[in-house]
């Protein structure tokens, strides 16, 4: 498939709120895991002493980097609220009924929570 | 791996029939539901408490050094990561369908992952600020 057709496939993809969340969870997962890899390596340089550990934590404490953080608790916050909803239509059958409705109960519940700590991630840059 | 999958229902839906799979799909949910205390605790420990500005060598070795805190981090260490494995697993066998390269590309997560581990127990364990 040329880039193209792919792109037209995705504008014109009639799936609904349970294919896009699966895929939304899908992406989430694997970025947290990357950056989970990640994160466990630098923490490592802390056997390195202060001076070695002391530059990454500078590293983190950059614009763009503070910027990835909010990235990152957007999808570990997206990717545990709909990995419940996932969980109660696995354990409640009646629940699949409802589960279009609880993606939108997710979507609130991950602004109330993600508004806030965008805020409190970005706000020492001010 | 095959392509027939041998299922049952439960709950009246489809749920893998037993074996490796059978466990995987049950680990990822309950490594999931204790992930989502752990997971959003540590963020909000990391980013509100403590706060990233906040963070120095001396903070987190003495962290480090706590037995609660390493039980925490240990726990959250390997849950994350084998949740991680396992759902990663489950995308890699839906969307590479090459047999060779399938198998490749699913050893070497679990491999970076397996590395990974020993990496984060080797800091729980061993490490000492004066070391």
């Amino acid at each position: 498939m040329t880039r193209f057709q792919w792109i037209r496939g995705v504008l014109t993809y009639r799936g609904a709120e349970g294919q896009w969340s699966q895929a939304a969870h899908r992406l989430t997962g694997v970025g947290v895991l990357v950056f989970l890899v990640l994160h466990i390596v630098d923490t490592f340089l802390v056997m390195y002493g202060p001076d070695v550990y002391g530059e990454a934590l500078a590293l983190y404490r950059t614009p763009v980097v503070r910027i990835g953080e909010v990235i990152l608790a957007g999808a570990v916050i997206f990717h545990a609220l709909n990995g419940l909803r996932i969980m109660v239509v696995d354990f409640w059958e009646k629940s699949s009924k409802y589960q279009r409705a609880m993606f939108y109960a997710v979507v609130v519940v991950f602004l109330i929570l993600f508004i806030p700590a965008t805020y409190f991630m970005m706000a020492p840059l001010f | 791996m095959s392509d027939e999958r041998k299922s049952r229902t439960y709950l009246g839906r489809e749920r893998p029939a037993s074996g490796r799979e059978l466990y995987s799909w049950f680990f990822i949910r309950v490594s999931g539901l204790l992930l989502v205390f752990l997971a959003l605790f540590h963020l909000l420990y990391q980013h509100v408490v403590v706060g990233v500005d906040a963070l120095t060598f001396d903070t987190v070795a003495a962290r480090l050094q706590e037995p609660q805190w390493k039980l925490f981090y240990s726990l959250l260490l390997g849950l994350a990561l084998f949740h991680g494995a396992n759902g990663a697993q489950n995308v890699i066998t839906d969307h590479i369908h090459r047999r060779g390269t399938r198998l490749f590309v699913v050893t070497a997560v679990w491999v970076v992952v397996l590395v990974v581990t020993i990496a984060g127990v080797l800091v729980l364990t061993t490490f000492t600020p004066g070391g």
